[in-house]
């Protein structure tokens, strides 16, 4: 009973629940004969689109701000490179490269400006970043609209000023990672760039913790009176870790529409940022604490879940029931998280 | 039993894990009476106050032993609601008062007039209409009783603090079964008219035949307006005298007494040059909540340790923070005769001061992280230390941290499982001696310690104290310690400063009369030499 009890401390809540079910799913899939190599290459595939987006989250955490849910601004600014790269007609690796080039200054100055406002008002970082994501994506629509973009790619089949809803990547980056050295094996397909990209961005986010600056970053969050007292500039690190974050949902979208194979403008960024979120939670992250292992663990559960639970409750229920189910969980995990002060402790 | 006494405290025990914190106390109070209660912080005042008032922490922690008796029958209230039925009325060292509300709406807090209308009749008592006039005139007489002529519907916030604390005595009176009123520290917050007057009224609730509980630092005031004075110190009564016995000199040697068992060392130090200062504080205000400093000037020699003193809330541990630049501070601060910046902690530690806090769970430590960053953490952002360069980027050098740890953690006897032990896991000491790990690895010349010993076991302080006597005299290090332990201070400074409602009131040698503490501590000191 005390080994048990030891073992969910350990595990954390968030990931057993989670676990559990997708334990129940797949032997359900594996009774209903369900093409497990297909599912396997889905959910490798899917981790690698969705898990920058996921990584995002771990600075602004480490610099004490909390979960980013403004991840749509940087989400938005990584669209801009995108077209950017569209518009030039520029495909492949150029496109792709060109994409992140624009991106990434974009998304660092819009973190700063972000960064600067929530300096000013401290401990309601989540609620007011919520709502600035939900405005940055409304006010990009006038921006879609506007924006003086002319390839025929990107502007309505039937000409005048304004963006697609959603752009083909066909002619330009579509799955140039994805591609990127990828092999068949028994059957599952691997997407080696996609999954090797992923894993450059952890291992840099992972190496910046070990530099003074990520230090001092993490000092900063974890305790902001014990920063003071070391004489650490709080706000300019706070500043940093959203501009991080920002940076890393604008790499996150680009490596993310690459792999989906369109761009979304409009309001599909409206929701980005609640999936990225489930997932670091169940990881086992919390709203002070996240780590790399966080994003993998969150980000490998959350996508196998939606890939296992889409086919099996198919067939065992309604087709809109699978949906249904996986919101009612992954939202129910963001409840719970965001009730405890600490995650699991497995790291 | 007889029926002469309004409260008996009778023979009352209490223990929190193990720590006698009251050993047998008895009080008792006649009707009319002004009782004082005096000690030290920690003396067991609180607990007492907790017990009289069935607060839950007491209930919570396993209740206590002996008995309360009120009107010679045993009550022993197990809630404040229980208590405030039996007449015992208290008022609040803060303001217990809504600013939004008026005077009259505060006294009458809960205990509103109300009258019935057509809702109250369908929907019961809570919707009855609230009988503002009767209200009113309650507030009025209330007041009037106190010699309060402000109007009674005078919103609270703006008030001067002096008339809220009347506020709040009248919201006590207003209370028809008051019996007792206890007033915990009522004149801290006063200047000295205010306090007068407020004294004038203590006397007069007292005529009214309200028996009082008077607990306060002050001792002038306690001999001014008590009938009777009972002393404690490490939760045992040492004296229960008529304050027509007593004076200033006698209370505030009971109240330090000889708990100290003589270890003081002896000094061999040669007589220093007296002007070597490494520290002068000239003019120093700090701006720290409850802990406020007014214009202290304090100068400290190079290589000496010098102990902080004083009653809790009078500013001593508002120094070391205002030194640290933690709390708004204005004065001047001079290290080795350059004046230091303020209010900037980077440039404090920069200039090799280093500052073990007073709030180890809140400001010292970084709670989820491990030892071995807590300790390296500060030399890291300060002095660079334990870095390597990759590709011309600042990385930690974990090896150097790793080994640094090591070395502290037997240096220091940290007891813990490793280096990547988390320092929530650690035991209060421990803890505290990560903390000080970290201020060593700074390399300071002036360490700053507030309340090294607080929440810690009596081992684990032996081995805190000697560990700073150590470090000052083998590494010849400034030590600057804050402590409300007198004993503790005794045993380990050169010299003792005591701080007195954000004043130096005067330095003493460690060995020098209890009298003279106890008088510097309730600010009789300087008193004394003018008259």
């Amino acid at each position: 009973m005390e080994d048990l009890k030891n073992f969910i401390d350990k595990v954390g809540y968030p990931r057993l629940i989670i676990g559990g079910f997708l334990l129940i799913l797949c032997i359900l899939a594996a009774v209903l004969a369900i093409p497990i190599p297909g599912l396997l290459g889905d959910i490798l595939t899917r981790v690698g689109m969705n898990g920058i987006l996921v990584l995002a989250m771990v600075p602004a955490i480490q610099a004490g701000a909390g979960l980013n849910f403004a991840l749509p601004l940087g989400i938005v600014c990584g669209l801009i490179g995108a077209l950017i790269s569209i518009e030039f007609k520029l495909g492949g690796f150029t496109g792709f490269i060109t994409a992140l080039l624009v991106a990434i200054p974009l998304s660092a100055i819009a973190g700063y400006f972000y960064g600067q406002m929530l300096n000013r008002i401290k401990g309601q970082e989540m609620t007011v970043g919520t709502y600035v994501g939900f405005s940055v994506v409304s006010g990009m629509c006038i921006f879609w609209l506007l924006a003086p973009f002319r390839s025929p790619e990107l502007i309505w089949a039937y000409g005048g000023t304004g963006l697609r809803v959603t752009v083909s990547l066909e002619s330009t980056i579509d799955k140039v990672l994805n591609n990127f050295l990828s092999f068949s094996i028994a059957g599952v397909r691997v997407p080696t760039g996609l999954l090797a990209f992923f894993a450059l961005c952890c291992f840099a986010v992972w190496l910046f913790g070990k530099t003074k600056s990520g230090a001092i970053m993490n000092a900063a969050g974890a305790n902001e009176k014990f920063a003071i007292a070391t004489g650490i500039n709080v706000n300019q690190q706070r500043i940093l870790g959203i501009v991080l974050s920002t940076v890393l949902a604008a790499i996150g979208i680009i490596v993310y529409s690459q792999s989906f194979g369109f761009l979304q403008l409009y309001n599909a960024p409206l929701y980005s940022a609640f999936p990225a979120v489930a997932a670091v939670l169940i990881g086992g992250a919390s709203i002070k604490k996240a780590t790399i292992s966080h994003v993998i663990i969150g980000t490998f559960l959350f996508q196998a879940l939606l890939v296992v639970s889409l086919p099996v409750i198919n067939i065992l229920a309604d087709g809109s029931m699978s949906e249904v189910i996986r919101i009612i969980i992954s939202n129910g995990i963001i409840l719970y998280a965001l009730t405890r002060k600490t995650g699991g402790d497995l790291t | 039993m007889t029926t002469e006494y309004l409260l008996q405290i009778d023979n009352v025990s209490k223990e929190y894990s193990g720590n006698r914190v009251l050993k047998g106390v008895t009080i008792n109070i006649k009707p009319g009476e002004v009782h004082g209660l005096v000690g030290e912080n920690g003396a067991g005042k609180s607990t007492l106050m907790n017990i009289l008032f069935g607060m839950s922490v007491i209930h919570d922690t396993g209740g206590y032993e002996g008995n309360i008796i009120i009107d010679g029958n045993i009550v022993n209230p197990k809630t404040p609601k229980e208590s405030m039925e039996l007449g015992i009325g208290m008022v609040h060292q803060e303001f217990m008062l809504i600013p939004g509300f008026s005077v009259t709406e505060n006294i009458k807090l809960n205990r509103e007039v109300t009258k019935d209308n057509l809702f109250s009749r369908i929907l019961g008592p809570k919707m009855k209409t609230l009988d503002f006039k009767k209200m009113g005139k309650d507030g009025r007489e209330a007041l009037d009783k106190l010699g309060m002529s402000i109007d009674e519907w005078m919103p609270v916030a703006g008030l001067p603090v002096g008339y809220m604390q009347f506020v709040e005595i009248a919201r006590e009176i207003d209370k028809e079964n008051l019996k007792l009123l206890v007033f915990d520290e009522p004149t801290a917050v006063l200047a000295e008219s205010e306090a007068d007057r407020f004294l004038k009224i203590v006397r007069k609730l007292a005529d009214l035949g309200i028996a009082i509980l008077f607990i306060s630092h002050r001792l002038d005031e306690i001999i001014e307006i008590t009938d009777n004075i009972t002393v404690l110190r490490d939760g045992e009564v040492v004296s229960n005298l008529a304050t027509k016995d007593a004076d200033v000199h006698k209370i505030a040697e009971l109240m330090v007494g000889r708990k100290l068992e003589q270890t003081i060392i002896k000094k061999t130090r040669d007589e220093r040059e007296k002007e070597d200062y490494i520290l002068e504080l000239e003019d120093l205000y700090v701006d720290m909540p409850g802990e406020k400093v007014k214009a202290l000037n304090l100068k400290v020699h190079r290589g000496e340790i010098l102990g902080i003193g004083g009653l809790g809330g009078q500013g001593k541990i508002g120094v070391a923070n205002g030194i640290m630049g933690l709390y708004p501070t204005t004065g001047k601060i001079l290290k080795n005769g350059i004046p230091l910046p303020l209010n900037q902690p980077k440039k404090a530690l920069d200039s090799g001061l280093a500052f073990v806090t007073e709030d180890r769970r809140g400001v010292g430590l970084l709670l989820d992280d491990s030892i071995e960053h807590n300790i390296a953490i500060s030399a890291l952002q300060i002095k660079n230390k334990f870095l390597k360069k990759l590709a011309n980027i600042n990385m930690m050098n974990e090896k150097e941290i790793r080994q640094h740890a090591l070395e502290m953690i037997k240096e220091l006897d940290i007891r813990c499982t490793g280096p990547k032990q988390l320092t929530r896991r650690l035991s209060g000491g421990n803890q505290q001696k990560v903390c000080i790990a970290r201020a060593l690895t700074l390399d300071p010349d002036i360490v700053l310690v507030s309340e090294p010993t607080r929440g810690i076991d009596v081992g684990a302080k032996k081995i805190v104290l000697d560990l700073l006597v150590k470090l000052n005299k083998e590494l010849g290090m400034t030590v600057i310690i804050t402590s409300s332990e007198l004993a503790e201070l005794r045993s380990v400074s050169d010299r003792i400063a005591i701080v007195f409602e954000g004043k130096l009131e005067g330095v003493l040698a460690p060995d020098a009369s209890d009298v003279d503490f106890g008088l510097m501590m309730a600010g009789e000191y300087g008193k004394e030499e003018v008259s």
